[in-house]
């Protein structure tokens, strides 16, 4: 086992977006029970050392194949395709636009103090962003990996505006 | 895995493979030591029977030290020279701690950390725990009549880097091996879901005498998974007491207070709680140095109203934690208790009332955080019968960054990742010609470096002249199992490469560390060169053994020419270790680190290959996301 080899290959599973993921919890698991830090507590510094970069690497894995849109960035790095908002920032009009939008009706409850209208615009990003992962599934089963660094790019807007209506709620609950 | 039981007396490892382990859980007001015995965790008790020892050291003019219960009961007439609730100053600077006015002690500004003028001289919080340590690892030692291997310290869930290191600091002063530095919340949960079979998301509310933690805990089959944590690291009891206090002051219309009436009245505030707990009505009395009486009763309806707002601040982290692990309070099935102050009626309800249920308090909540300490350390030593077994995957409490343009925090490590973790960002110069660069780490959640805890400041030098934006200088952040961060820097271009490892600087340097070994050991009448010869020689005996036994384990990863090489290595460090030449035993012991480095790697690759191949490599169903 290399500690370079990609985060699927280290749980044992093949490359792919649609991942089960009560299946990658235990994976992980079984992996930390081998290589935790814990397990070498009393061991020599060589083990020690190297327990400690296999567990740091084992939860980067984790915790990037867990979340489906690090994920979905993950394959396309694999695919040699590159994501990097900062790199390539042009966005559809429309979709600017979009987001104009619901950044001003966020912007309007949090300042409104509409603890209620926050839930319900939670509830309706929520309910697109998951209908885009469908759709980003299809995408990754036909290879059509161009179309779906486009995706990944507006999911990218999609999550962050979505991090910002939770944490409008949760300075409300403050 | 048959988990979650804990072995059958008589069904622990035999007794001449049974390793001394001991957890200790460091607290603000009372500590204990706990240590598993026939397979069942129990605390420590002094001579007289007393599991807690109070948190409190008094320093004498000779340097010496009286440590706990007699300590504690010197503190009114001694207030300069006995030190109490230590924790609160652990990592601290000045400014950090609250009511210093109306606290005894002659406070040194000291870089990093506090210090605390006494009859004995200048004594960091490093020191005064490192006392309490040792009396307890000293009371281990003669109920286990033996040396030990190691210890499991807990520390609050919520402290941060700064009060980590001066934990495991004290530790080292105190002359034990720390096998791991432990989250209380944590520790608690391990008794309590180790005791009760517990399965699904668990609470833990730790309100101890000068800390709150708050963890969310998913337990399942052998895994405890912390999902978050917060808190607050200077609340606590003692935080009650001195609202009690504030109001006995008020109410008696009394003038400024002697350290020595302070003292005594702070004692009678923290009687008074403990009596309302069970009582209606707490008698205040005191006689003070100036001749005046106090004589007050405190009923709990008035007391209600004092704690109602501290009660209240600890309930912020706990929304918050719930928040971070993407839970509402009824998704909780259980809240554990732990922590004296957990014993006011009034905080019982409190939280009874925010998650509407009942809180879990049939463990002791002085013990509990102890007891599961124990019984990791149990665990990390190997003393294990095969059927019990467990897995803590813990997290950070505080995210950790770095100072960008304009004194702004760019967060490299965010809170409640799982640890161990690591991070590495990519900087490059802003000026032609740059060759020196400052980078300085802090720790929180604020936006503004000022509103968050500096760890460590560092300049990366030697970096080659080039044009601005050309140089590659990648900072790596490594958080250990115990919470601790270091820090790497690496500046990589054309062939040059130079790379610093930064201890933060409120750390003691290894010297430092010595030269207080020294200290304490000339009034000890011990000899400090001797204790760091033993120190090796055991580092030395527990290297051996481990490479011993894992030779045995997995011979065939070696060749004979490599098995041999290893055995001679093994066998010269055992000559060394004979010997009484500390230098030329460490030069041995890396000499078998080196030899066995390839062996270690071999041994971790056959481990991970053992669990994937339990497993089809294509056995992916398809599942729902997000």
């Amino acid at each position: 086992m290399d500690i370079r080899a990609d985060h699927f290959s280290l749980f044992g599973l093949s490359p792919g977006f649609r991942l089960d993921l009560s299946d990658l919890d235990s994976r992980y698991r079984d992996i930390q029970a081998q290589v935790h830090p814990d397990r070498f507590a009393n061991a020599g510094d060589a083990e020690r050392r190297l327990s400690m970069q296999w567990a740091t690497h084992a939860n980067e894995a984790y915790q990037t194949l867990k979340r489906p849109l690090e994920r979905a960035k993950y394959l396309l790095h694999l695919a040699g395709h590159d994501v990097q908002a900062e790199s390539n920032t042009a966005m559809p009009a429309d979709f600017l636009m979009e987001q104009m939008e619901w950044r001003e009706a966020v912007m309007e409850a949090r300042s409104g103090g509409d603890h209620h209208e926050l839930e319900r615009l939670h509830n309706r990003l929520r309910g697109d962003i998951n209908a885009r992962y469908e759709e980003l599934g299809e995408l990754f089963d036909q290879g059509e990996h161009a179309l779906a660094t486009d995706r990944v790019r507006r999911l990218m807007f999609l999550e962050k505006l979505l991090y910002e209506i939770d944490d409008a709620l949760a300075s409300l609950e403050e | 895995m048959a988990l979650f039981q804990i072995a059958e007396p008589g069904e622990s490892a035999a007794p001449h493979e049974h390793k001394l382990a001991i957890g200790i859980d460091l607290g603000t007001t009372n500590s204990l030591v706990a240590t598993v015995r026939s397979g069942i965790s129990i605390c420590l008790s002094d001579e007289q029977g007393r599991p807690l020892l109070p948190s409190v050291v008094r320093y004498h003019a000779d340097n010496s030290t009286e440590v706990g219960y007699d300590a504690q009961t010197k503190q009114a007439i001694d207030p300069r020279n006995t030190i109490v609730s230590v924790k609160r100053f652990m990592g601290r600077g000045l400014k950090d701690i609250a009511h210093v006015e109306s606290m005894p002690y002659d406070f040194i500004e000291a870089p990093g950390m506090v210090k605390v003028n006494t009859i004995a001289g200048i004594k960091s919080p490093v020191e005064v725990s490192a006392e309490i340590l040792k009396s307890l690892k000293q009371r281990a030692e003669t109920a286990l009549a033996g040396d030990l291997v190691g210890a499991v310290i807990t520390v609050p869930a919520y402290f941060d880097d700064a009060q980590r290191q001066a934990t495991k600091d004290a530790a080292r002063l105190a002359g034990l091996n720390v096998l791991r530095l432990l989250n209380e919340p944590t520790a608690a949960a391990i008794a309590y879901g180790l005791d009760n079979g517990a399965e699904g998301v668990y609470a833990v509310y730790d309100l101890g005498g000068g800390t709150f933690d708050i963890s969310i805990l998913k337990l399942t089959k052998g895994v405890f998974e912390v999902m978050s944590t917060g808190g607050d690291s200077a609340l606590g009891g003692d935080d009650f007491d001195h609202r009690i206090f504030c109001w006995v002051i008020e109410q008696a219309k009394l003038q400024p207070l002697s350290p020595e009436d302070g003292r005594l009245l702070m004692m009678r505030c923290r009687e008074a709680k403990e009596f309302l707990t069970n009582n209606p009505e707490a008698p205040l009395t005191a006689r003070l140095s100036t001749g005046e009486m106090v004589d007050l009763k405190l009923d709990v309806t008035t007391f209600a109203g004092i704690a109602q707002t501290l009660i209240s601040k600890t309930l912020q982290p706990v929304k918050k934690a719930l928040r971070d692990a993407g839970l509402r309070a009824e998704d909780i099935k259980g809240v554990v208790m732990v922590g004296g102050a957990t014993r006011m009626p009034q905080v019982q309800k409190a939280v009874g009332d925010f998650f509407r249920q009942e809180p879990l308090t049939n463990l002791d909540p002085d013990k509990v955080v102890a007891l599961g300490a124990a019984t990791q350390a149990n665990l990390l030593v190997g003393n294990k019968t095969g059927k019990d077994d467990w897995l803590l995957l813990d997290v950070i409490p505080l995210s950790l960054g770095l100072e960008t343009m304009g004194g702004l925090t760019e967060k490299v490590i965010p809170r409640n990742s799982t640890i161990p973790t690591a991070r590495a960002q990519e900087f490059t110069t802003f000026k032609d010609g740059q060759t020196a660069m400052a980078i300085h780490v802090v720790q929180g959640e604020r936006e503004l470096v000022s509103d968050c805890r500096s760890l460590a400041r560092f300049e990366l030098r030697g970096i080659p002249p080039m044009v601005a934006g050309a140089a590659r200088i990648r900072v790596t952040f490594q958080v250990d199992a115990d919470g601790l961060l270091s820090v790497a820097a690496r500046e990589q271009t054309t062939g040059v490469e130079s790379s610093v490892t930064v201890k933060p600087s409120y750390g003691l340097s290894d010297d430092e560390i010595a030269g207080m070994l020294k200290d304490s050991m000339e009034h000890a009448k011990d000899d400090a060169m001797s204790r760091a010869l033993k120190e090796a020689q055991v580092e030395a005996q527990r290297m051996i053994e481990a490479t011993e036994a894992a030779l045995k384990e997995d011979p065939h990863l070696l060749n004979e020419a490599e098995t041999a090489k290893i055995v001679a290595t093994i066998a010269k460090l055992r000559a060394t270790m004979a010997g009484d030449n500390r230098r030329l035993i460490n030069i041995a012991m890396d000499d078998l680190g080196f030899e066995t480095q390839a062996f270690a790697h071999r041994r971790m690759d056959q481990s991970i290959k053992k669990v994937l191949s339990g497993r089809n490599v294509d056995d992916i169903k398809m599942g729902e996301d997000a």
